[in-house]
C-alpha cells in the first residue's frame, strides 16, 4: 500500500463579513458542491467525512449531528473534529493511511456573524477558576504575548504594522477575501491601542465562509489518473502547556514542535531553502512574525527584518500569506486553517490568477487555535512527489 | 481552596488491603491515609461556603441566519401555510424544506404547499417538564407525518385537545393555528395538532 495522501479537490464560498442570505447548511453546501465538482467526484465516492466545529460557536450541542447533510455525508461515516481545519486535514490523511478509506472529505465553516457576542465565546475558553473571575476582556492575552514577543525578538510595533499593510494589500488580489485594503503604514500605526502594544488594526476581523477539501490515497490518484494532485508530505500537531501562568509567552513552542514533526515526515532539512511560500496564522499581526520564526524559516528577530525588506511580500523571495491571511481574508475560525490549504493547492496547481506565484513547488500551512490556546498544526504540501 | 480538605470527614477503610496504603508524610493536610472512596460533602458544606465556589453565568446569544429554505418555511407558517419541497430526482416530498436533497445532493427548486394535517408516526406522554418539574397534566410531543409527503417525513410538534389514553399511532390529526395577528413566523405559530 502506498501511504501517501493527496488533495484532489477544493471548494470555498470565499469569506465575507456576514452572510445573512444563506443558512450555514446552504453556505457549506455551496463549498461542498464546488469541491466535488473540482475533484470530479460524487458523495458516494467519499470514504470518510470530517467536519471541524466547536459547539459553542454554533450554539448547538453535539453539532456533529448537524454536519452530514450539507457535505453529502448523510448515512455515511462522518465524525467531527473540534480542531482547526489543519487538524481536519491531518485526521483525513490518517483515515486514508489506515487503509480503510481511499478518499476523505474535510469541511470547515464560520458563521461567526451569528454569534451575538464572540468575545464571550473566547472568554468562555479561559480557565473558570484561575483566570475568568478576573473579568478581563480575553484579548489582553494577545497584548501579553505581543509584548513578550517584541521584547525577545527586538521587533518593533511598526514591523507588525508592516504585516497588516502587506496582508491587507495581498487581499486586494484575492476575490475570496473580505477585508482587502491599501493602507499607509502611518495610519496603521495611528490605530488606537486596544491591549497595548496591540492596536485595533493588528487584529483580524471576523468573517463568515465555508471551505471543503477532498483527499485521496496515492493508489486512488494513480488509478484515476488525477491530473494535479497536491501531496500532503508532512503533518504535525502539538498542544503546549495550556496554563496562562506557565507558557513561554514570546515563542510558539507548539509551532516549533509541530513543524519539526512535519518536516521530519517530509524529509525537509532546511525549511527556508526547501519551502517556496507559506500560509501561516496571522489572527494578530505579531503572530505572523512569531510563527515564521517558530516554523524555523528565520532566526528570532529575522521575521521582522524580512517583512521590512519586502521578502515576505507576494513579489518577494519568500511570499507569506499571499492569500491575504486572516488580516486580509478575515478570521473564519476553523475555516481559516482549511483556507490556507486551499490557497496553497490553488497556487501549486497554477490556478491563482492575478496572485499566482511563479515557480512554486512546495509550501507550508500553519494554524494556531487562537486565544487562549497554545495548540498549533503544520502541514507541508507539495506539487511533486519528490520535490 | 483548602476548605475542601477541612470539611473531609475521617473515612475508615472498610475493606482491608483493597486500597493501596500510601506512605504519606505527616502534615496538616495529609494526616489521613489516602483512599479512593471519595470526599463526603453535605449540603451544609456548600451553603456555608466551606468548599470553593466559582459561579459564572455565560452570556451566550445567537441569531441564526435562516437562509433560503428555512426562511421561506417560516414565512409560510406566518401565513398559515405548511410549505414543503420536492426532489424530482428522488421523487421525494419533504418537510421542513431544504435547499438541497441530502440523498442525491442536488439542489431543490420545487416548492409545494402541503395540507396542514397528517397521521401520528410516534408520540410520548411526557410527565416531566424541560426543567425537571413533574407535571400533573402531561404534554404530548409527537411526530406527525404530513399528508402528501414521502414516507418517514414528518414534523415534530405537540398534540392537544385529546385524552392521552386515546392517542394511537396512525391517528389522523390536524393543525390548530394561532390567530393570524399572533403569528410571527415560527414553529409555534401552530399551537398543536388535534384529532380530526
Ligand atoms: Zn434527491
Amino acid at each position: 500500500m502506498d501511504r501517501r495522501v493527496a488533495v484532489i479537490g477544493i471548494g470555498t464560498t470565499g469569506f465575507r463579513a456576514a452572510s445573512p442570505e444563506v443558512s450555514y447548511r446552504e453556505m457549506i453546501y455551496e463549498a461542498a458542491v464546488k469541491a466535488y465538482s473540482d475533484a470530479g467526484l460524487a458523495p458516494d465516492q467519499i470514504g470518510s467525512f470530517i467536519a471541524c466545529s466547536e459547539d459553542i460557536s454554533e450554539g448547538t450541542s453535539i453539532f456533529d449531528e448537524y454536519c452530514p447533510d450539507q457535505i453529502g455525508g448523510a448515512r455515511r461515516p462522518v465524525h467531527s473534529v473540534s480542531g482547526d481545519g489543519l487538524h481536519g486535514i491531518i485526521t483525513a490523511a490518517m483515515n486514508i493511511q489506515t487503509g480503510l478509506f481511499e478518499t476523505a472529505l474535510v469541511e470547515c465553516h464560520s458563521k461567526v456573524s451569528n454569534c451575538i457576542d464572540p468575545v464571550e465565546i473566547m472568554n468562555y475558553a479561559l480557565d473558570p477558576i484561575y483566570n475568568r473571575p478576573l473579568g478581563e476582556h480575553p484579548e489582553f492575552i494577545a497584548g501579553l504575548e505581543m509584548r513578550r514577543y517584541l521584547y525577545e525578538s527586538k521587533a518593533q510595533p511598526k514591523d507588525c504594522a508592516a504585516v497588516v499593510q502587506k496582508n491587507r494589500a495581498h487581499a486586494l488580489k484575492n476575490p475570496w477575501a473580505a477585508y482587502p485594503a491599501n493602507l499607509e503604514l502611518e495610519e496603521i500605526q495611528d490605530s488606537p491601542a486596544t491591549f497595548d502594544p496591540l492596536r485595533e488594526i493588528d487584529r483580524a476581523h471576523h468573517a463568515d465562509g465555508a471551505s471543503v477539501v477532498i483527499l485521496a490515497s496515492a493508489d486512488w490518484v494513480k488509478k484515476n489518473r488525477v491530473k494535479n494532485p497536491v501531496w500532503v508530505k508532512g503533518m504535525g500537531w502539538i498542544s503546549e502547556d495550556p496554563g496562562l501562568e506557565m507558557r513561554p509567552w514570546g515563542r510558539s513552542i507548539a509551532t516549533q514542535k509541530a513543524a519539526k514533526m512535519a518536516y521530519k515526515q517530509a524529509g525537509i532539512r532546511s525549511p527556508r531553502s526547501e519551502i517556496d511560500f507559506a500560509e501561516v496564522d496571522d489572527t494578530y499581526s505579531y503572530k505572523e512574525l512569531q510563527h515564521l520564526e517558530d516554523l524555523w524559516f528565520f532566526p528570532l528577530g529575522g521575521a521582522a527584518k524580512a517583512v521590512r525588506s519586502g521578502l515576505t511580500r507576494s513579489d518577494g523571495k519568500f511570499p507569506v500569506n499571499v492569500s491575504g491571511g486572516c488580516l486580509g481574508m478575515g478570521n473564519a475560525a476553523e475555516a481559516s486553517g482549511l483556507q490556507r490549504v486551499l490557497e496553497i493547492v490553488t497556487q501549486l496547481r497554477g490556478e491563482a490568477g492575478v496572485r499566482q506565484l511563479k515557480r512554486v513547488r512546495q509550501a507550508v500551512a500553519q494554524s494556531w487555535r487562537g486565544i487562549p490556546t497554545t495548540s498549533c498544526a503544520v502541514a507541508v504540501l507539495s506539487k511533486g512527489v519528490n520535490s | 481552596m483548602n476548605g475542601l480538605e477541612t470539611t473531609r470527614k475521617e473515612t475508615k477503610l472498610k475493606k482491608k488491603g483493597s486500597v493501596p496504603q500510601a506512605n504519606v508524610p505527616s502534615g496538616p493536610l495529609l494526616k489521613r491515609k489516602m483512599a479512593f472512596e471519595g470526599t463526603p460533602l453535605s449540603g451544609k458544606d456548600f451553603e456555608q461556603g466551606k468548599v470553593l465556589f466559582t459561579t459564572y453565568k455565560p452570556k451566550l446569544a445567537y441569531a441564526w441566519d435562516t437562509g433560503r429554505a428555512i426562511g421561506r418555511y417560516l414565512q409560510g407558517l406566518k401565513e398559515g401555510r405548511l410549505l414543503g419541497v420536492r426532489c424530482r430526482h428522488c421523487d421525494r416530498t419533504v418537510i421542513p424544506p431544504r435547499a438541497f436533497c441530502e440523498r442525491c445532493f442536488r439542489p431543490i427548486e420545487e416548492w409545494v404547499q402541503l395540507q396542514d394535517r397528517g397521521v401520528i408516526n410516534t408520540f410520548s406522554i411526557s410527565y416531566v417538564r424541560w426543567d425537571a418539574v413533574r407535571l400533573e397534566k402531561p404534554t404530548l410531543p409527537a411526530v406527525i407525518d404530513i399528508e402528501g409527503t414521502s414516507p418517514r417525513v414528518g414534523i415534530l410538534h405537540l398534540l392537544g385537545e385529546v385524552d392521552p389514553k386515546q392517542i394511537k399511532v396512525g391517528m389522523k390529526v390536524k393543525a390548530v393555528w394561532k390567530a393570524a395577528s399572533e403569528r410571527i413566523g415560527a414553529i409555534t405559530d401552530i399551537q398543536y395538532f388535534k384529532p380530526e
